[in-house]
C-alpha cells in the first residue's frame, strides 16, 4: 500500500541529491551558518578601543589607566592631552570609550576627597555601551577599594576588618558567558525552518511551474501519498541538519550538550509539524518558485526576530509577546537551549512541547485541506 | 453494473455501454459567466481514433480535463471506460492515459527513472514492470538513451517517452491533448504511426489537434467552436455532408485581385487564398462556374476553367465557423 509513497520518495531524493544547489543548501548552508555564529557573530564585549585623556599625569592616574588595560576589556589605543580631541576621536570611531582624568585627581585622593573620573562611551550601539559602562564601574570600584585598604595600612599598619559586601557571581549553564553557546544551537531552529518550509513549498510549486503537476493529477496517486512524498524528504533533511549542527556544536565548538538527544529529536518532530504545515500552506498560495521563496522569507524574518533568537521576548511590548505564542520557532528555540545548556527534558519543557503540538495540529490539517483545492 | 473485481483485472474491459468508451451527454462547464463547454454530447467507440478539432480556446482542453476526472462538470453527465466522470473520477484515473501539449516528465531524471516513477505511481505489478519498461524504451526508440537525463533528449523522443509513460499501465483509453504541437513533421508522422498501432491493439485514442492534416488521420472527428460541438462525423462525412455550400477552385494570376472581384458576384459566399489559387465558396457550383469564368474574362484575367472540388477539412471547418458566426452575430446584437 506504500508503493506509491515509496516511488515518490525515491524520485524526490533522486532529484534533491542530483541538484548541486540543493546539495549545498542541504549540507553546506548549516555548516556555513554554524561557522558564522561560532566565529564571526559574537556579542561578547572585549578589547574595547579606548582613549585616555590624562590631564593629571600623576602616579595614580597612570595606575588607573593601567588597571583598565590589564582588565582585558579596554585596549588603550590613544593617549591625548587635550580635552578638545576627545570629541573627534569618538566621531571618527577611533575609540568606543574615552576615559578622562582631570587635573588634581591624585591630590584629591591624597586629601581624602572625592576624585572625579569621567568615562564617555559611544552610545550608538546601546548594548555594547551598557556593558562597557558596567566594566568601568567595576574597575573604578575596585580601584577605590584598594585605595581604602592602602590608607588603612598606612595609618594603622594592619588591615582591620571592615564590613564590606563581596559579590560572588556564578553563571549557571554557560559558565563563561560565551555568546556562541547561546547562538550556535539556535542555528538549528533556523535551518530546520528554512529547509522544511522553503524547500518543501518550492518543491511542490516547481511541479506546478514546469507542468509535471498536470501529469501527476491525472494519475491515480492519492493526495496523502503526494503530500507525504513532498514533506518526508524535507523532514529527513531537517533531521540531518539537526544532527550536523549538534555534532559541529559539540565537537568543534565544545558547546555543552547536557540533555537527551532522543528528547531533542522528538521535539524536532513536533516542530516539523508546524514548519511543514506552513510550507504546504505557502505552496497552495504560490504559483511560482519565486513567490514561494518570497513568502517563505516573509514568514522567516519576523519568525526569527520574534523568537528570542537574538532579542529577548521579555523585552518586547506585551501585545507582541502574546503574538510570539503563535511562533513555532519560539518554542523550539527554548527547547534547544534547554536541552543543550541546561540539560532539562520533558519534565520542564512540556509547555513548549504542547505549544508546538497545538500549533502543528492547527496548521498542518488546514494546509492539507487547502492543498486539495489547488490540486484540482 | 459489474463487480469491482472484474473492472480492475481487465484493463480493456469496459462495462455499461459495451461499444462506447466515452459517452457525453449535454456536458457543460462554466467558469463564472463564461461557458467554456456548452452542452456537448458525443460517443467514442472502442478502438477508435477520435479527433477533437477546434481553434485555441474553443473548449478542447476543458472537455478533456473533465473526461480525465480533474475538472468537475457544471452540468450534464458522461462516462469514461464505464466510470461516471462526476462520481468515479478517481477510478477513471486508473483506466486512462493522458498526455498534454506541454512536456510533463521530469527533465532532471533519466529516461529509466521517469519510467520507474510512473510504473510505481500506477502500481504496475512487479513481474510486469521490467517488460513494460522495455516495451516503452523500444517503442520510443530510446535503447541507447535509457540512462540519459530527459532534458538532453530531442523533442520527438521526449514526446514518445511521454506517450510511453502515459500508457505504461495499459489503459483502454488515452487522451492526447495537442500531442504534436512544437514537434517537427517527421517526428509527427512517427508519432501518428504509434497512435495507429495503439488503436490497432484496441486502445481508444481521444486526440485534440488544430492541425488539419492530422485530423485526416482520425476515424471520426468532432468540431468544437466557442464551446459548442458544431459537427461530428468521419472526415468523409464532414467533407460531403456537413457543408451546405460547394467549393470551386480557381487557378489564376494575381489571385488576390481576383478574389475581390469574385466575392462581389451573387451566390458567392466568400473566397480564400489557397496555394496558388483560390477556393471559392459558392451556393451552387453549376451557377458559379460560368459566372466566375465570364467575370474574370471581362476583367482581363488569364484563367483556366474553374472546377468544382471536394472540400478539404479546412474548407469545411472555415465554412462551419462562418455559418456559426453568422447565426451568432444577430443574436448577440439582440441580447445587447
Amino acid at each position: 500500500m506504500f508503493e506509491r509513497l515509496k516511488t515518490m520518495l525515491v524520485k524526490e531524493f533522486t532529484q534533491l541529491l542530483r541538484d548541486p544547489k540543493m546539495r549545498f543548501i542541504t549540507f553546506g548552508v548549516p555548516v556555513f551558518q554554524i561557522l558564522i555564529f561560532g566565529y564571526a557573530v559574537n556579542t561578547d564585549v572585549k578589547h574595547i578601543a579606548t582613549a585616555v585623556c590624562d590631564l593629571d599625569n600623576s602616579v595614580r592616574s597612570r595606575e588607573l589607566a593601567d588597571r583598565l588595560q590589564q582588565s582585558g576589556y579596554f585596549d588603550i589605543v590613544r593617549r591625548v592631552g587635550d580635552q578638545r580631541e576627545v570629541r573627534e576621536i569618538i566621531d571618527r570611531g577611533q575609540a568606543k570609550a574615552v576615559v578622562q582624568i582631570n587635573h588634581g585627581f591624585e591630590d584629591a585622593i591624597r586629601g581624602g576627597k572625592r576624585a572625579p573620573l569621567q568615562i564617555i562611551v559611544d552610545g550608538t550601539d546601546p548594548n555594547t555601551a551598557r556593558i562597557v559602562l558596567a566594566y568601568a564601574v567595576t574597575i573604578a570600584g575596585r580601584f577605590s577599594d584598594q585605595i581604602l585598604v592602602e590608607r588603612q595600612i598606612r595609618s594603622s599598619g594592619i588591615i582591620r576588618p571592615t564590613g564590606m559586601v563581596e559579590l560572588e557571581s556564578r553563571a549557571w549553564f554557560n559558565e563563561n558567558l560565551e555568546s556562541r553557546n547561546y547562538y550556535v544551537p539556535g542555528v538549528m531552529a533556523q535551518m530546520v525552518l528554512i529547509v522544511t518550509m522553503m524547500l518543501s513549498s518550492m518543491s511542490v510549486v516547481r511541479e506546478k511551474e514546469i507542468g509535471t503537476m498536470e501529469q501527476i493529477v491525472v494519475t491515480p496517486i492519492r493526495r496523502w501519498e503526494f503530500i507525504l512524498g513532498k514533506t518526508v524528504p524535507f523532514a529527513v533533511i531537517g533531521y540531518i541538519n539537526v544532527a550536523i549542527v549538534t555534532l559541529v556544536a559539540a565537537f568543534w565548538f565544545d558547546i555543552p550538550f547536557r540533555g537527551n538527544l532522543i528528547f531533542l529529536f522528538v521535539a524536532t518532530g513536533l516542530y516539523l509539524l508546524s514548519t511543514l504545515g506552513f510550507g504546504l500552506f505557502i505552496s497552495t498560495v504560490s504559483r511560482t518558485q519565486q513567490q514561494a521563496m518570497m513568502s517563505s522569507f516573509m514568514f522567516t524574518f519576523p519568525a526569527m526576530l520574534l523568537s528570542g533568537f537574538a532579542f529577548p521576548i521579555s523585552n518586547m511590548p506585551q501585545p507582541v509577546q502574546y503574538a510570539t505564542y503563535l511562533n513555532p520557532l519560539r518554542y523550539y528555540l527554548y527547547i534547544i537551549r534547554g536541552v543543550f545548556l541546561k540539560g532539562v527534558g520533558a519534565a520542564v519543557l512540556w509547555p513548549e512541547l504542547v505549544g508546538l503540538l497545538v500549533l502543528g495540529a492547527i496548521i498542518l490539517p488546514f494546509a492539507v485541506r487547502r492543498f486539495r483545492k489547488t490540486l484540482a | 453494473m459489474c463487480s469491482q473485481k472484474n473492472r480492475e483485472h481487465s484493463p480493456y474491459f469496459s462495462h455499461g455501454d459495451l461499444d462506447n468508451t466515452v459517452t457525453l451527454k449535454e456536458l457543460v462547464k462554466r467558469f463564472g459567466d463564461f461557458t467554456a463547454v456548452n452542452r456537448i454530447s458525443l460517443d467514442v467507440k472502442k478502438g477508435e481514433i477520435f479527433g477533437f478539432l477546434g481553434p485555441n480556446g474553443a473548449g478542447k482542453s476543458t472537455t478533456i480535463r473533465m473526461l480525465c476526472g480533474i475538472l468537475r462538470p457544471s452540468g450534464g453527465s458522461g462516462t469514461v471506460a464505464g466510470f461516471d466522470i462526476v462520481t468515479d473520477a478517481e477510478q477513471i484515473k486508473e483506466h486512462i492515459g493522458y498526455m498534454s501539449q506541454k512536456f510533463s516528465l521530469y527533465e532532471d531524471l533519466t529516461v529509466e527513472e521517469n519510467i520507474d516513477f510512473y510504473s510505481g505511481i500506477y502500481k504496475i505489478p512487479a513481474e510486469k514492470k521490467q517488460p513494460r519498461k522495455e516495451w516503452v524504451i523500444a517503442m520510443a526508440g530510446l535503447a541507447e538513451h535509457r540512462a540519459s537525463l530527459t532534458a538532453t533528449l530531442s523533442g520527438g523522443w521526449k514526446q514518445r517517452l511521454a506517450l510511453g509513460c502515459a500508457i505504461l499501465h495499459e489503459p483502454p483509453i488515452i487522451f492526447l491533448d495537442e500531442p504534436t504541437s512544437g514537434v517537427d513533421p517527421i517526428s509527427r508522422r512517427n508519432f501518428w504511426d504509434l497512435i495507429y498501432r495503439l488503436a490497432a491493439d484496441g486502445i481508444t485514442v481521444f486526440v485534440t489537434t488544430h492541425y488539419m492534416d492530422e485530423a485526416e488521420y482520425c476515424d471520426r472527428l468532432g468540431f468544437i467552436y466557442r464551446g459548442e460541438l458544431i459537427a461530428l462525423g468521419t472526415p468523409e462525412e464532414l467533407k460531403t455532408r456537413h457543408m451546405a455550400e460547394e467549393i470551386v477552385e480557381v487557378l489564376c494570376e494575381r489571385p488576390q485581385d481576383a478574389m475581390e472581384i469574385i466575392e462581389e458576384l451573387p451566390g458567392i459566399r466568400h473566397a480564400a487564398l489557397f496555394g496558388r489559387g483560390l477556393h471559392v465558396v459558392a451556393e451552387r457550383a453549376v451557377e458559379a462556374i460560368p459566372a466566375i469564368t465570364a467575370r474574370l474574362a471581362t476583367a482581363g484575367f488569364q484563367a483556366p476553367q474553374p472546377e468544382r472540388i471536394v472540400p478539404s477539412l479546412e474548407d469545411v471547418f472555415v465554412s462551419l465557423i462562418e455559418t456559426k458566426d453568422r447565426e451568432a452575430a444577430p443574436q448577440q446584437e439582440f441580447e445587447r
